[in-house]
């Protein structure tokens, strides 16, 4: 199992345990194969990637908090194979709000939520290590 | 108010120039972005798209192999394109100004220019006539600044000392015509660090040197007792000739690094060195490969820390 940074990891920092998985946890910042560099640069200081596996021929899980766009989906994929080639990889989301640009869709899918464009739906976790879903306007739009 | 020359309007970085007159948050993102790419070069694959399209110039106008090789490999492990020219034996010779062949690099589509100048100031000089899409990084400037060698010390510090809130600092031997002292000095008090110690003789420490918030001391043996961290500066042996010092014997009696001397550090102390060393006039070769010594894996850092510069400034 794989998570994203920030709200992929907690999500995936949850569920290796209750799946039982006996491969350790990766944790992953897919800031360095963005495709809105260009444009955007390097915003925030990103987290290093740790993937204590051999990625190749594995069955691998990858978690995110909120699908969108697939573009973060996209880079997590061109990232995992730099470390090896996986046997397949299967999309784990909490909250799948829509709006494609890319063909990629999710295996497993906590909830399909309506979002309206301009807004911003993400996973936030409080001082007590509680994980809520909030939305906010979006900064970037 | 002028604005630093260092930063674009929004305040982010567009010039990596000198660490002096950084904020600390700029120096905290360079740290923590290179320790992501730390993991990278650790990877099989080594090599990230970042600067995919980008063409990167190394311009050293003064010879250096290990920084000009590290910035090579960082650029190329952030996917750009590198043309390494070595300029004392180029254009230079035959008459071009500094700005002119800077000019027609650009016409060459640059993106980051890479700059290692005898003349304190040059990087400045370019980054003040670059157009606003291109980057400007000191790879040293006359006795001025190193900053990514400075950067780099502070990242192998952090790494081994994790907070640099409690430590004592020694940079030892010819501090006067160091740019990576001036450099780190800057940094370590940036971050906080409470005592950072200067040693050596007084022909060889800047006038002054308190005013950078230093402590000095002539005497080794008091300057090293109970440091965390001990940075050795090559004694260049041209400076011999000033009749600055005697002799690299006299020298080393008093401000060698050996292991009866390092006894007094902290038993914990890391050993630094910029490089290239001189085994047996400022460092002891039992020092310098022994376990205290961490002066190889500073070229590994420097290599994340560059690809940290590289891509904060493209990116700004």
């Amino acid at each position: 199992m794989v998570g994203l940074y920030t709200g992929g990891a907690w999500l995936a920092e949850r569920l290796h345990p209750m799946l039982g998985l006996k491969t350790p946890l990766g944790l992953m910042d897919i800031a360095f194969y963005r495709d809105d560099y260009a444009a955007r640069g390097l915003k925030h200081d990103p987290k290093r990637t740790k993937i204590p596996f051999d990625v190749n021929g594995s069955e691998l899980l990858l978690v995110d908090d909120v699908l969108y766009s697939g573009r973060t989906v996209r880079a997590a994929m061109n990232e995992l194979f730099d470390y090896g080639r996986p046997a397949s990889i299967a999309l784990v989301v909490l909250a799948d709000r829509g709006g494609r640009q890319l063909p990629i869709c999710a295996q497993h899918v906590g909830a399909k939520v309506d979002v309206p464009e301009g807004m911003r739906l993400r996973l936030k976790r409080d001082d007590a290590g509680r994980l809520a879903l909030a939305l906010e306007t979006d900064r970037a739009a | 108010m002028q604005r630093n020359p260092q930063l674009n309007e929004k305040g982010e970085l567009q010039h990596l120039l000198s660490i002096e007159g950084l904020p600390r948050e700029i120096l905290v993102q360079i740290l923590d972005t290179a320790e992501s790419f730390a993991g990278v070069t650790e990877r099989e694959v080594k090599k990230v798209p970042l600067l995919r399209g980008k063409s990167v110039f190394n311009l050293f106008f003064e010879p250096s192999t290990r920084t000009r090789t590290t910035f090579e490999i960082a650029a190329k492990r952030l996917s750009a394109d590198v043309i390494n020219l070595n300029i004392a034996v180029s254009s230079a010779t035959k008459g071009e100004s500094l700005l002119d062949t800077v000019a027609n690099l650009s016409a060459m589509q640059a993106d980051i220019f890479v700059v290692r100048h005898a003349s304190s100031g040059a990087p400045f000089l370019i980054a003040r006539h670059v157009k606003p899409h291109e980057h400007v990084i000191n790879a040293g400037d006359g006795r001025h600044a190193h900053p990514t060698q400075g950067l780099l010390d502070l990242f192998t510090i952090r790494h081994y000392k994790k907070d640099f809130s409690k430590l004592t600092v020694a940079i030892v031997g010819d501090v006067l015509h160091s740019r990576v002292a001036r450099s780190l000095i800057h940094g370590l008090t940036t971050l906080g660090a409470p005592e950072v110690r200067v040693i050596g003789p007084q022909t060889l420490l800047p006038a002054g040197v308190e005013a950078l918030g230093v402590k000095v001391f002539h005497d080794m043996k008091a300057g090293l007792k109970d440091a965390d961290v001990i940075v050795m500066l090559r004694l260049q042996n041209e400076r011999m000739r000033g009749a600055l010092l005697p002799s690299a014997q006299e020298f080393f009696k008093h401000y060698g690094l050996t292991a009866d001397k390092l006894s007094l550090a902290r038993k914990d102390a890391i050993v630094m060195h910029p490089g290239p060393m001189n085994r047996g006039v400022e460092i002891d070769s039992s020092v310098a490969d022994g376990k205290n010594s961490v002066i190889l894996p500073q070229v590994t850092f420097g290599i994340a820390v560059r690809m940290a510069v590289m891509s904060i400034v493209a990116g700004n």
